[in-house]
């Protein structure tokens, strides 16, 4: 005899009351893992940049080659998706009525929804015009 | 548990410090990880603003640009730079620690002041690559 008031089915599964287990855990990490290269890279190119003509001309030159273009995309994605994740956890730990915080929370993935749709969207465009 | 007025107002957790809580390095440095955070979720939403103006085109960018190169668009990003070199470092200390090491105090603090010290180097790196290269 058990004390324990979970059923092996549910121990087994190891999701939770919160019906999702470790996996918001696991991609915060996975997304961080992903943004140390890519936000070094990020930072020391715009410096990069910075040193040398800045007209518009060249920045979207600079987006232009497939490599950039590509490592943006990936970097917005993993940025907004990283952040996505990170203040659904700050609007958990302190938003406390339940209406207000379903729609905080909701409003939280739309925001980044939208942002990393037209993000990829301009970079691609810029890179393909 | 579930009233709204409890009966006994006890101190909440932001309450906590100054009157009951000892001053911690540690403690300070996770608030300053959720601080910069919140801060850099503000600045990809302004880098999302920046591409989308330049997929507007030179006319639209125009509007966007001035900001960047002027004085208090220069603060920011340097402000900005830090915010992300250190949420950056304090990251890996967190993914350290999410695989059991560097858990003991001495070791915690050691890595604390190490990954000030890397998010001050770093931003430096970088302003030094976009005003001296």
């Amino acid at each position: 005899m058990s004390n324990d008031l979970r059923s092996p089915l549910s121990r087994a599964r190891g999701l939770g009351s919160a019906k999702d287990g470790v996996h918001h855990f696991w991609v915060q990490r996975v997304s961080a893992l992903a943004l140390v290269p890519l936000s070094l890279w990020f930072v020391f190119s715009i410096a990069k940049l910075a040193t040398g003509n800045t007209s518009y001309a060249a920045l979207a030159y600079w987006i232009s080659a497939p490599s950039v273009a590509v490592t943006l995309v990936l970097f917005l994605a993993a940025t907004l998706y990283h952040s996505m994740l990170g203040v659904q956890v700050v609007i958990e730990d302190y938003v406390a009525a339940p209406a207000s915080k379903l729609t905080v929370l909701m409003l939280n993935k739309f925001v980044h929804a939208i942002a990393a749709a037209a993000g990829i969207f301009a970079v691609l465009k810029i890179a393909l015009a | 548990m579930s009233s709204k007025t409890p009966a006994d107002p006890r101190p909440l957790s932001p309450f906590m410090l100054g009157q009951y809580y000892r001053f911690q390095w540690t403690s300070l440095l996770s608030f300053a990880h959720r601080i910069t955070g919140i801060g850099l979720t503000a600045g990809a939403l302004l880098v999302v603003g920046w591409l989308t103006a330049m997929a507007g085109g030179p006319k639209i960018y125009a509007m966007v640009g001035p900001h960047i190169t002027a004085w208090y668009g220069q603060i920011l990003l340097f402000c900005w730079t830090w915010a992300l070199m250190y949420h950056l470092g304090n990251g890996v200390r967190h993914l350290f620690w999410d695989v059991g090491m560097g858990f003991d105090l001495k070791t915690a603090e050691r890595s604390g002041y190490a990954v000030v010290l890397v998010s001050l180097v770093l931003t430096v790196a970088a302003w030094a690559v976009a005003r001296l290269a």
